[in-house]
């Protein structure tokens, strides 16, 4: 079957291409080139006046796992307020701050995007987070492995193995977990919250390891770097939410020496002490060093005000997030002594001062950020925001004076507090796609996706061109997924199955004589019974695996 | 004859996954590290084979034929039992999707202890591995531990190594509430559990009293419950003087009305604890027979656990209406599926309503329902997944034997597909 989407204007920033009118080809599932010689087409598209851009890629959003699940647990009300009844082709379920599986699925594809990361899979849990995403139909998507906080990295550093060896256990586990990035969330502070530490800066000990945050986001990224995984260090700082964290996010980036690094949500960690509630924006700060090292990319974890919930991995922040828990109820784990959890529901209000300037704070990060190569667009779902308020951030990033507006009515003082409303910058489609498309796929290294020249995989989404880019990108008038046609003016037409991305670095074997040992004595299952098979994700009939180039692969 | 090692088990809820089994055929016998629990219920023959439908042996088709005809044109029909493993989740929640039908696990009236409590006000709590790493103190109230669990001491708390305890021979045991039935509290040393029992109705005013002693609030009566309340205080200051102290309690076990608020206490005064410069977790136990498995998967499919229903074309959860007994009780219910694919004795509740039993083999009834179709167990006839009691594992299970019993998943998938 050969289709052709006719006379679009095509943003593929992949290609280079900003806008030039046209046609792509359709076939097995893959863009072609146009064929030669006579041919016929089966179905043909006119997208004149249309918008083209590939599957949009969420490159961080908590869609499977754990802590996930908690969240939905733990509001039944949050769902009622948003219920989804079953059709024909589509399951019932719930949505709003925390949605049930299908329905993630059905609302992402509804908004153009074709894959989702989760970036916090924890490796005990890697199963959980697997078989969630699993269920979650039309997407493509992967996982970033926890490391950081697992008992048997800090004893590793602690006994000064040796980068080969950690290098080693690394790549062990991230095909143990079947990721394709390594996380690591509260360096070493998950770990110390369990030895009753309740704060833990980039260079204070572990209580019981006298291990160091950043002692562990050097190994980590240096093992990242020498196994030759595309995604760089995905990194959830330390200190997420404490006023003043600017400078220990300024030093991450300095201490980290030129290695590749992703700091994530950056936005919760970019705060300043100035001003009378000594809480203020360090965007400005961030922005420039974010500029200036080329090593680092960042997405924003944009807040946007509403109920939301968050869930994270990081216990010993959550905890003490614990007190704005609203409805006050929440949930934190110690979790195998490999990582933790927490889940705190939060409402961020635009009378509330904190939560204005958090607002504020990250759309100057994505504004005053030159490079939409290097910075990721993301509420971190549904920490910031449910992923479904992405139009109107996008209409925020790239409509000033709608921005202006919304920045009259938050909390005068924040408005005080913020430059953004002297920043003229408007994004352009062409950066939006960016940041959306084949940015996030160059930065997790998935090939094929996120452009639109023959050879990638048929993820498009087709947009009407709207100056109103909220409802432009609410409602896409098509979305193809691997070439099949799944959503038509905003809504799901066809559902399938996406895969499961991963990379396989290899480990020496002698890497599991000394955890075989370490299973048996101190953990509670056997090793043999922790590694997922391959087959434990394509068993169902469903599932595949698409295993990526590492760097340095002859492709 | 082969030996199959490593063996995780569905039936005990902790997650052991060191069982050997002798395989004979569709013999099995576990020869290394069973216990009182999971030893019968791996070892338990296969006696049915056929499905029936009105009590006469039927083809596979047939049965799910004759299913899907009895479902066909139902307003309520009730999946109870919902003892399986991830992928018969999945199918039974399809299922339920499509016919409008209400879900509700067998256990839920006791998980709702612990969901209420959730929904209300949170927690904090712990995994069986910083249990047996970290924990210097583990307080059980209201529970025979080793009743639940025979392996649960051997396996968690007295592992000869840990890794944060110089020796866990030290580990102090308290029970609150019930007396432990056997030794398996004791530690290798001979040091005995300290034991305050109460009667169960009491144990909401004696676990109130210990939570206000734990915030340092005064208490103006000298025993509750018949337990002093100097011994309280007692359990009280070894809390708050423990470096990782863990409080465990079995929602079920708590079998009186509004237990949920004696749960609610329990995780409050943890979180208590965390308050006063030292840590402490909440430890609910369960996973037995697929419970939690049946929760964390409806939970992603509907944002609900395993009592919601269908019948307005999208998941409604109601932690009381959705019970099985009382919508058949009370009439509201039109038919009847059970599915439970580990247990042969938890048979389903005797109605005159068309019923569709997914059964272990073996499994008699006071009433032979319309449809009987013996199904295979997770972790014996077929691979799978179910999850442990602390929620964050989920055991990969392995297929022992080849006895030729359908899963869960294909014979709700089928009767889904017929309807």
């Amino acid at each position: 079957m050969l289709i052709k989407l006719t006379g679009g204007a095509v943003y593929d920033p992949a290609s280079g291409i900003d806008g030039a009118k046209q046609d792509i080809y359709i076939q097995d599932g893959r863009i072609v080139d146009k064929p030669a010689g006579d041919f016929k087409v089966d179905k043909e598209y006119d997208l004149t006046g249309k918008v083209v851009m590939s599957g949009a890629i969420d490159m961080h959003t908590h869609i499977g796992g754990g802590k996930g699940n908690i969240a939905r647990i733990l509001l039944p009300e949050d769902h009622r307020a948003d219920p989804v009844a079953r059709t024909d082709i589509t399951r019932s379920g719930c949505g709003h701050a925390m949605p049930s599986t299908f329905v993630t699925g059905y609302r992402y594809a509804e908004m153009g995007y074709t894959a989702g990361f989760e970036p916090a899979v924890l490796p005990v849990n890697a199963r959980q987070a697997h078989m969630e995403m699993a269920d979650i139909p039309i997407l493509d998507k992967g996982g970033y492995v926890l490391m950081g906080s697992d008992d048997y990295l800090l004893r590793m550093l602690t006994a000064k193995k040796d980068q080969k060896a950690i290098n080693d256990y690394v790549a062990w586990t991230m095909q143990a977990a079947k990721a394709i990035g390594v996380k690591v969330v509260n360096p070493g502070g998950i770990s110390a919250f369990k030895f009753n530490q309740r704060k833990l800066d980039l260079d204070e000990q572990n209580s019981h390891y006298g291990v160091t945050p950043r002692d562990i986001l050097r190994v980590l990224a240096t093992a990242v770097k020498e196994l030759g995984i595309t995604h760089p260090l995905h990194v959830h700082g330390c200190n997420l939410g404490v006023p003043g964290n600017m400078n220990t996010t300024l030093d991450t980036i300095q201490g980290i020496g030129g290695l590749p690094m992703h700091l994530t949500h950056i936005q919760f960690h970019s705060y300043g002490t100035e001003g009378d509630f000594k809480f203020s924006s360090g965007a400005a700060e961030i922005a420039e060093a974010v500029n200036k090292n080329k090593n680092i990319t960042i997405d924003v974890g944009q807040i946007l005000f509403g109920q939301t919930v968050t869930a994270s991995g990081d216990n010993m922040r959550q905890h003490a997030n614990h007190k704005h828990a609203s409805p006050n109820k929440w949930v934190t784990m110690d979790i195998e002594c490999d990582a933790g959890c927490g889940v705190v529901p939060f409402k961020y209000k635009d009378k509330n001062f904190v939560n204005a300037l958090q607002w504020a704070i990250g759309l100057e990060t994505f504004l005053l950020v030159d490079d939409p190569w290097r910075i990721f667009l993301t509420t971190d779902h549904p920490n910031g925001a449910p992923f479904t308020s992405y139009p109107h951030l996008i209409r925020l990033l790239m409509d000033r004076s709608f921005r202006n507006e919304v920045l009259s009515t938050i909390h005068p003082e924040a408005q005080k507090m913020t430059t953004l409303a002297s920043i003229e910058r408007e994004y352009s489609l062409q950066e939006i796609a960016i940041m959306t498309r084949a940015g996030a796929a160059r930065l997790i290294g998935l090939q094929d996706r996120g452009g639109l020249s023959a050879g990638n995989w048929a993820d498009i989404t087709v947009y009407t061109d709207n100056v109103d880019r909220q409802l432009m990108f609410e409602k896409p008038d098509y979305v193809f997924k691997d070439g099949e046609l799944v959503v038509v003016d905003g809504k799901v037409v066809h559902t399938k199955w996406g895969t499961t991305h991963v990379v396989k670095p290899d480990w020496d074997a002698s890497v599991e004589k000394d955890l075989q040992k370490y299973f048996d004595r101190f953990l509670t299952m056997k090793l043999g019974n922790f590694k997922i098979s391959d087959d434990e994700i394509t068993e169902d009939g469903r599932g595949s695996l698409t295993v990526h180039p590492l760097k340095g692969d002859v492709a | 004859m082969a030996e199959i090692t490593e063996v995780p088990s569905p039936f005990c809820g902790i997650g052991t996954d060191d069982l050997t089994i002798q395989v004979d055929g569709v013999l099995l016998k576990v020869v290394k590290n069973g216990c009182a629990v999971n030893t019968p219920a791996f070892e338990q023959a296969i006696t049915d084979i056929r499905p029936r439908v009105d009590g006469k042996e039927v083809g596979l088709d047939v049965a799910v034929t004759k299913a899907a005809a009895l479902l066909k044109d139902t307003n309520l029909p009730v999946i109870g039992g919902c003892a399986t493993d991830v992928n018969g989740m999945r199918a039974l929640l399809a299922l339920a999707d499509r016919s409008g039908a209400v879900v509700d696990n067998m256990n839920f009236t006791g998980a709702r202890n612990n969901f209420l409590a959730l929904q209300d006000s949170g927690w904090m709590n712990t995994t069986l591995a910083e249990v047996k790493n970290r924990c210097d103190l583990l307080l059980v109230v209201g529970v025979d531990l080793e009743g639940f669990s025979p392996r649960f001491f051997e396996r968690y708390l007295w592992n000869e190594e840990s890794m944060f305890l110089e020796d866990t021979g030290k580990r102090e045991v308290i029970y609150l509430g019930k007396a432990p039935s056997g030794n398996a509290s004791t530690s290798p040393s001979g040091q005995k559990a300290l034991v305050f029992e109460c009667a169960n109705e009491d144990l909401p005013d004696v676990v109130a009293v210990l939570r206000a002693q734990v915030k340092g609030n005064p208490i103006r009566v000298d025993s509750v419950g018949g337990i002093a309340v100097a011994d309280l205080q007692a359990i009280a200051d070894k809390l708050l003087a423990a470096r990782y102290s863990v409080v465990t309690w079995a929602a079920d076990a708590l079998a009186y009305s509004q237990a949920e608020l004696t749960v609610q206490t329990i995780s409050e005064m943890v979180k208590d604890i965390n308050n006063q410069n030292t840590r402490s977790s909440g430890l609910p136990l369960g996973g037995k027979e697929g419970d939690q498995t049946a929760n964390q998967v409806c939970g992603w499919t509907t944002g609900y656990p395993a009592r919601t229903r269908f019948s307005s074309g999208y998941p409604e959860y109601d932690p009381f209406l959705n019970d099985t007994n009382l919508l058949l009780a009370n009439g509201e219910a039109d038919a009847l599926v059970w599915v439970q694919a580990f247990n042969a004795k938890a048979a389903p509740p005797v109605t005159s309503l068309p019923t569709i039993v997914l059964g272990r083999s073996g499994m008699t009834f006071a009433k032979e329902p319309d449809v009987f179709i013996p199904i295979g167990t997770p972790g014996i006839d077929h691979a799978g997944h179910a999850y442990r009691m602390d929620n964050v594992i989920a055991i990969r299970l392995k297929k022992l034997r080849e006895s030729g019993l359908p899963s869960t998943f294909d014979v709700l998938n089928a009767i889904e597909q017929a309807l």
